[in-house]
């Protein structure tokens, strides 16, 4: 899927301005209606609402503190590790509504995976039980089945042939950007629906951020991927969506060809070329 | 650009000098009572640490020979109880300290905790003698290894909370975006990263202990005989020394020599233990 599907980028156009009928849920992993978030007093995020395409790379772009990552965090809640928050809204992934009093917030990220800035592989760990690690704390035992899973990780993160001899080895021993291809592969190996990636390779020189976008744009086959990125051409190289946020809003959101070469909003188009942020 | 001296080189090159002598000879006086005791413990008591002492018993008055064996013993017997107690309370509240609790409870229980290490340790010696030797009607091994394992909980807390802090946000978020719950994620993520510090912490809490004479004067009480059953009162390697020390008797002061060293020296040993643990890693990390 080098180019996004045409009639999906239609469809996520006209659907982005009215609330979406329930027939077209399917198409969307997200549906993310009127979110608002505080940290205590401040308000981070001021009623989003965003549908998040299926099988597709949506780039969230912004300047520091419009709300970026608090956003992606509220995809998978892990904006909850943060003392006194408090959101507003719905998110429904895949129809089911996340923040519903029912959902166990490790059970919504075992669905939905997440990738950090930093590289963060654990140390005490090799780089085989640092892939592992996810299942076998949710209760896999089946050393067969670790074992399988751990080669298809890698595998899915470009990194087996670059760590199939070496897995006993420390999973801090690795380059940096390897270290972060070990974390998507952990990450891929509990198997989610999603993976939400906080500015993946904001540490990385750029021969590892191309593999880290190449392997982006080979995961969208079977995965949703959300990414938050500062590098705006990064953003227009890996992304199918776009959506520009500043001062916790969302000001434009649409196909990254549009954003990128005829935004309707001058916000955008300041932030785009350049001329604030 | 001046490059000239000033006028005042030498004046103030002369206060640098006093200075830095003044603060040479201040480190010396630090560490010079730890050369001091060594030197005295090893002139005085090395002549009586032989086998005989390692093995045997303490013999009567006047008898030659004999040992501490018992109190050795005892001493491990205690340490094993004060374990036993103090590392399960000392590391959980460490661990709350560091992962739960509000604000404001966790700095009251702070502070708490640095009052409790600055309590006597007699004070302990006599609160145990309270709640345990008289309810009981006796004193006991059990009771001399509450009183070391209360004194271990503060201290351990302590160390346990600043080593898991020490720990990266970054390993606590990427266990928990894992779909890992919050309490695995802190004992096999959080504190196996932490391990090697807590296991520090554990080891200079039992080396405190393990010199203290006062918790046990009423409590444990000491023993001149084998003791296997932990309701009796049992001999300690400190309470031995100290009952030997303040004798009338040569050889029982000889004897006293002998276990300070043992005592000393095991002490001495738990820390370099503790050094070759944390080599490399000193204070950045576990």
């Amino acid at each position: 899927m080098a180019n996004p599907d045409p009639t999906v980028a239609e469809r996520v156009e006209r659907d982005t301005e009215p609330a979406p009928s329930p027939e077209h849920a399917p198409l969307y992993t997200f549906q993310v209606k009127n979110l608002s978030v505080w940290y205590g007093e401040k308000r981070a995020i001021d009623d989003v609402t965003l549908h998040i395409a299926s099988n597709a790379v949506t780039a969230i772009i912004g300047p520091s503190g419009c709300g970026k990552s608090t956003f992606l965090r509220c995809l998978n809640r892990m904006h909850e590790l943060v003392p006194k928050t408090r959101v507003e809204g719905t998110v429904l992934l895949q129809g089911d509504d996340l923040y519903s009093n029912s959902v166990d917030p490790a059970i919504v990220r075992r669905r939905v995976g997440m990738v950090f800035q930093k590289s963060n592989p654990f140390p005490t760990m090799s780089i085989g039980e640092n892939v592992v690690i996810g299942l076998r704390l949710n209760g896999v035992r089946n050393q067969k089945f670790l074992n399988e899973r751990l080669e298809k990780s890698l595998r899915m993160a470009a990194l087996w042939d670059e760590v199939k001899d070496d897995l006993h080895k420390p999973g801090t021993s690795l380059s940096g950007g390897q270290q972060q291809r070990l974390c998507i592969a952990r990450a891929l190996a509990v198997e989610p629906e999603v993976i939400l990636m906080d500015e993946p390779c904001s540490a990385l020189d750029p021969i590892a951020t191309a593999k880290i976008e190449e392997l982006i744009h080979e995961l969208k086959a079977q995965y949703t991927i959300v990414t938050v990125t500062h590098n705006m051409q990064q953003a227009g190289r890996v992304s199918d969506y776009t959506a520009f946020f500043y001062l916790g809003r969302l000001i434009e959101f649409g196909p990254t060809t549009k954003i990128f070469t005829n935004p309707s909003q001058r916000q955008t188009e300041d932030y785009i070329t350049g001329r604030f942020g | 650009m001046h490059l000239q001296r000033a006028d005042n080189h030498t004046w103030r090159k002369a206060k640098s000098g006093l200075a830095s002598t003044v603060a040479f000879f201040s480190a010396l006086l630090v560490i010079a009572p730890l050369g001091l005791v060594f030197f005295h413990l090893l002139v005085n008591g090395a002549s009586s640490v032989n086998w005989n002492f390692f093995t045997k018993l303490p013999t009567p008055v006047g008898v030659p020979g004999g040992g501490m064996v018992n109190a050795i013993v005892g001493s491990l017997e205690l340490l094993a109880l004060a374990a036993a107690i103090g590392i399960p309370v000392g590391v959980l509240g460490g661990v709350y300290l560091a992962e739960y609790g509000s604000a404001r409870v966790n700095s009251l229980l702070r502070f708490l905790a640095d009052v409790l290490n600055g309590v006597p340790s007699i004070t302990w010696g006599v609160v145990v003698y309270g709640l345990v030797v008289l309810r009981f009607k006796g004193f006991s091994a059990y009771a001399g290894g509450l009183a070391l394992g209360l004194i271990m909980i503060p201290l351990i807390i302590r160390t346990t909370e600043e080593v898991i802090l020490l720990v990266p946000n970054g390993y606590r978020e990427a266990a928990l975006a894992l779909g890992v719950s919050r309490w695995k994620t802190i004992v096999h993520i959080v504190m196996k990263t932490a391990s090697k510090g807590i296991i520090t912490g554990i080891l200079l809490a039992l080396a405190r202990v393990g010199g203290e004479t006062a918790p046990l004067l009423f409590t444990a009480f000491g023993n001149r005989f084998w003791n296997h059953n932990l309701s009796e009162p049992i001999a300690a390697l400190p309470l031995q020394i100290f009952t030997y020390a303040i004798s009338p008797y040569d050889d029982w002061h000889r004897q006293a020599w002998a276990g300070a060293l043992v005592l000393v020296t095991g002490i001495f040993c738990v820390n370099v233990l503790v050094r070759i643990l944390t080599r490399g890693r000193t204070a950045s990390i576990v």
